[in-house]
């Protein structure tokens, strides 16, 4: 015989019926919140809000590539183009969505945003590593680093564009945020590589492209958890 | 119908507005929210701060609740997050004073008597992330798909906290019988 489950369930029903909270106290709180209460716009849907901040990280990395000219589109075979930005186009839709939803409280979260970060960096190495050849480290830093810069300079815009769209809500986990709308800002700035660098080695794009991603990622999540 | 349908109407007529709906609602989930608050080791002081506190915060951010969407996960999210920053400011203080530990012992929980463990005694016993489920799931009556919206984790994952805590807390019980059988 076991009498512990029945005791247990005795001891947590009684928790089912809380203690009234003093009156003074509840007084308090609807004292400060309802003078003057206004009514407020409920946020859009999550799936408006995630097309908007999709069409802004595209927008930017298309601009900034129109800008710096298209030779990197120019070299790639069609094939090429079609994977590399369809899965670019997918990871974003989902860092979107991921970003959004941080934004929300109590919306869950599809993806923790670690594996977010890290699976958008090594779905897009493991295709630059099957569709590119070239490991020859020559100029390996020379030409990598101009590349970083550019990818990093488009993810700014892409990121500051998303904050605005995002700081409507309420980030209850301000580095998780960070983490997913660094993600969407550092693909945008992979977009705009892709479609300007003509480098097509693939130790150049699996190093110096991809790692816009990550570092866009970790710079947007510090910033959230310092604003927070 | 969902059993807080009514309360999701009435977060909708307080994002319209209605002072009426707001006051509804403080005096309906302040009672949950204030034990949410007291079973996570916070003083009865804290707690009421902390329950003023995450009024204040729903009331900044109340666009951010989606009409039709369920409400006590939007709500504990809140709540959850400003306990959260709370321990950590006192974590923070804590550290700069030097102090020891404070998390109850799984001992505290036997100071019930012949009456029995009380709740927050009982579930000092657990985790902090265990005692969190157990107190949304029982207290405040929410679902596993509710409780994983609010913590932000999978189904799985509260299911197999919840488990662990029955299970820790079925043990700290049959202690507790044991000693004053003795």
């Amino acid at each position: 015989m076991n009498p512990e489950p029945d005791k247990l369930d005795q001891v947590l029903a009684r928790a089912a019926a809380p203690e009234p909270v003093d009156p003074e106290l509840l007084e308090r709180i609807s004292g400060a919140l309802l003078p003057g209460l206004r009514p407020v716009r409920p946020i859009p849907p999550v799936e408006a809000m995630a097309a908007g901040l999709w069409l802004l990280a595209a927008a930017v990395a298309t601009a900034a590539a129109a800008i710096l000219g298209m030779h990197g589109l120019a070299k790639l075979s069609g094939v090429q183009a079609l994977l590399i930005l369809a899965a670019i186009a997918l990871l974003g839709g989902l860092a979107a969505s991921q970003s959004v939803t941080a934004m929300i409280p109590g919306r869950g979260r599809w993806v923790n945003p670690i594996a977010l970060v890290l699976g958008a960096s090594l779905a897009l190495m493991g295709i630059f590593a099957v569709l590119f050849g070239g490991y020859s480290l020559h100029a390996f830093v020379p030409q990598g680093v101009p590349c970083l810069t550019a990818g990093l300079s488009v993810a700014l815009p892409a990121g500051a564009g998303a904050w605005l769209i995002l700081r409507r809500g309420f980030a209850v986990d301000p580095a998780a945020a960070g983490l997913a709308a660094g993600t969407l800002a550092g693909l945008a700035g992979v977009t705009m590589l892709e479609l300007h660098c003509p480098n097509l080695r693939a130790i150049h794009v699996l190093v110096w492209h991809v790692a816009v991603i990550p570092l866009s990622a970790v710079a947007a999540a510090s910033l959230a958890r310092k604003a927070a | 119908m969902h059993p807080d349908a009514d309360l999701e109407q009435l977060m909708a007529r307080y994002q319209q507005g209605d002072s009426a709906a707001a006051l509804a609602l403080i005096e309906r989930l302040s009672p949950p929210l204030h034990r949410f608050f007291l079973v996570q080791a916070v003083s009865r002081r804290d707690a009421g701060d902390l329950l003023q506190e995450t009024w204040l915060r729903i009331h900044l951010v109340r666009h951010t609740y989606r009409p039709g969407e369920p409400l006590l996960p939007w709500l504990y999210a809140i709540a959850r997050h400003i306990r959260v920053d709370h321990y950590r400011k006192t974590r923070r203080r804590e550290m700069r004073e030097q102090q020891v530990e404070v998390l109850p012992e799984p001992a505290a929980a036997a100071r019930g008597g012949t009456q029995g463990p009380d709740l927050e005694a009982l579930l000092g016993a657990l985790p902090e992330s265990q005692r969190e489920v157990i107190t949304m799931l029982k207290v405040s009556g929410m679902s596993l798909e509710e409780v994983a919206r609010a913590t932000s984790s999978s189904v799985g994952s509260v299911k197999q906290k919840a488990h662990r805590a029955y299970q820790k807390l079925r043990q700290v019980l049959r202690l507790a019988a044991d000693e004053s059988g003795a």
